[in-house]
């Protein structure tokens, strides 16, 4: 190993040579300019367009996400609107409705109560012309009666059996 | 009944295995003692171990040049250096053109070839990656081979150009890419049978290393303006001590490159100095139990560390690339961020 070592120092591993220096020259700048030309622009512009393709794509994405964001809060704010409209609504009906069934019993009150009184009066007014006209035909009874008595003689029998049958006349005639 | 007879198996077996090379082992020496015994006569005992070594080394490590390696450390070296013959043993060898224009030699070597040969797959790989992207939409996903590079671009791309240079990084893009790639594969092809690695020699390195250092300096004029390039050099002191600090700071200018280059040489060639070496140990100690049980394990081993290291240097020099030129760029933090460097 040590003679390798030696060899190493004295051989010709450090010794220039022109000739390789001048063919690595030239491969390496026809391998980079061929290079550069065929593969390096294509795969680094590919690289970076599809950098920026998914960099533009998560871009929309975070604005689609915002403005899908901003439609929900404005959706959720329509639909509390919406529902606070058709609450109010509902209870305005209901108030309306209420009001009126007030009203309208109220006024069916009023009515029937006219009603009634006006019956009443009616009848009221029925039963004082039923009763004058009974007292003008008991009046014009007692009237005939005292007719007929008078008409006859003045018999005790004779009387009693006129003011019965008068009655019973009465009677049948009142049914 | 039958596992007493499967231990019995196993026992036996385990004492064949532990036996037969033992045995082997004891032969090749006898005949390593009396194939050498003359030659043991000149040089004394302890060369006797080492021709032998050599003589089974040679079988399938020599080297093709012609000349006899004679020691394990010549056999290493060649495998490790550069040469002009593409030896594919034991099938034959290639002898490459030799090019010699207005009196520099710049003839094609087996480094070169593997270096072509990296780039060629550099360039078919990324070739149909390209054509891929280029037919591709942003809408759809890469597969196969587009997903699999496109994991190590994008690692070059954020993970070291942008987190280290940070805005206008992607002038520098094309080069920290094509220096990764390139330096990873010259890397791996130094792994595989009859390959080399040409970042184990340092005139690669050196080349690669001088790109980013002109790199960084035209970074850096671009950046600052001559005016700021210069007052660069005088990091900010009073003008007394220019005289020192003008000095110091040209120096680490050429640092950096410096120790671009050895790292990746010296990591690329270690490995494989180490390789080999665990190799030789049993050639050299004559011995199947050696063979056995260090040799190849631990070759195995540092292999299967040199698949990550040639990563990792294929990383760091881009990482570190990546830090120079924004380092230039960027003035702020200058000496905090040059600290951290050094403990790279």
């Amino acid at each position: 190993m040590l003679t390798s070592g030696v060899i190493l120092l004295s051989g010709g591993l450090l010794s220039p040579n022109p000739g390789l220096i001048f063919w690595t020259a030239v491969t390496f700048v026809l391998v980079l300019l061929i290079l550069k030309k065929l593969a390096w622009g294509p795969i680094i512009s590919a690289l970076e367009e599809r950098e920026n393709g998914i960099q533009s794509a998560i871009d929309r994405a975070h604005n689609a996400k915002d403005e899908a964001e901003s439609i929900l809060r404005k959706n959720r704010e329509m639909l509390a609107k919406a529902d606070a409209e058709a609450e109010r609504i509902i209870r305005e009906g209901k108030d309306f409705g209420e009001k009126l069934r007030a009203e309208m019993s109220e006024k069916a009150q009023a009515e029937a109560k006219k009603i009634i009184t006006s019956a009443k009066e009616e009848i009221e007014q029925e039963k004082r012309r039923a009763l004058d006209v009974l007292r003008n035909e008991v009046a014009d009874l007692a009237v005939m009666g005292a007719e007929k008595i008078i008409k006859t003689s003045l018999d005790a029998d004779m009387q009693k059996r006129i003011v019965d049958s008068m009655i019973q006349d009465l009677s049948s005639k009142r049914n | 009944m039958k596992p007493v007879n499967v231990k019995e198996v196993k026992a036996f077996l385990k004492v064949l295995a532990l036996s037969v090379p033992l045995l082997m082992n004891a032969g090749t020496t006898a005949f390593a003692a009396t194939g050498h015994a003359g030659e043991a006569e000149m040089h004394g005992t302890p060369a006797v171990i080492e021709e032998a070594a050599v003589a089974h080394g040679e079988g399938d490590a020599h080297g093709a040049e012609g000349e006899h390696s004679d020691k394990p450390g010549d056999v290493i070296m060649h495998h490790i250096l550069d040469s002009n013959v593409y030896a594919f043993e034991p099938f034959g060898e290639v002898h490459l053109p030799k090019i010699v224009v207005g009196g520099y030699d710049i003839s094609i070597t087996k480094h070169v070839v593997i270096m072509w040969i990296a780039a060629a797959i550099v360039l078919l790989v990324f070739a149909s990656v390209g054509g891929t992207y280029r037919k591709m939409t942003a809408k759809n996903a890469p597969k196969g081979l587009a997903n699999a590079m496109e994991a190590l671009v994008d690692f070059i791309r954020l993970d070291v150009a942008k987190s280290n240079i940070g805005p206008g990084f992607e002038k520098f893009l094309p080069y920290l890419l094509t220096v990764f790639f390139f330096i990873l594969l010259c890397n791996l092809l130094g792994l595989v049978p009859y390959g080399a690695t040409p970042t184990g020699n340092i005139n690669v390195t050196l080349t690669l290393a001088v790109f980013t250092f002109f790199i960084t300096q035209t970074a850096s004029l671009k950046a600052h303006g001559l005016k700021g390039y210069l007052a660069h050099l005088t990091a900010g002191t009073h003008w007394s001590l220019w005289i020192i600090m003008i000095p110091i700071e040209i120096i680490g200018l050429f640092t950096k490159p410096f120790a671009l280059t050895v790292r990746l040489f010296a990591n690329m060639t270690a490995g494989h100095i180490v390789i080999l070496s665990l190799i030789f140990i049993s050639f050299i100690l004559k011995s199947y139990v050696v063979a056995v049980a260090v040799s190849v394990p631990f070759s195995i081993f540092i292999y299967l560390l040199e698949i990550f290291v040639s990563f990792l240097q294929a990383f760091i020099f881009t990482m570190l690339s990546a830090l120079f030129i924004g380092l230039a760029t960027v003035h702020d933090g200058h000496d905090e961020h040059e600290a951290g460097v050094a403990h790279h």
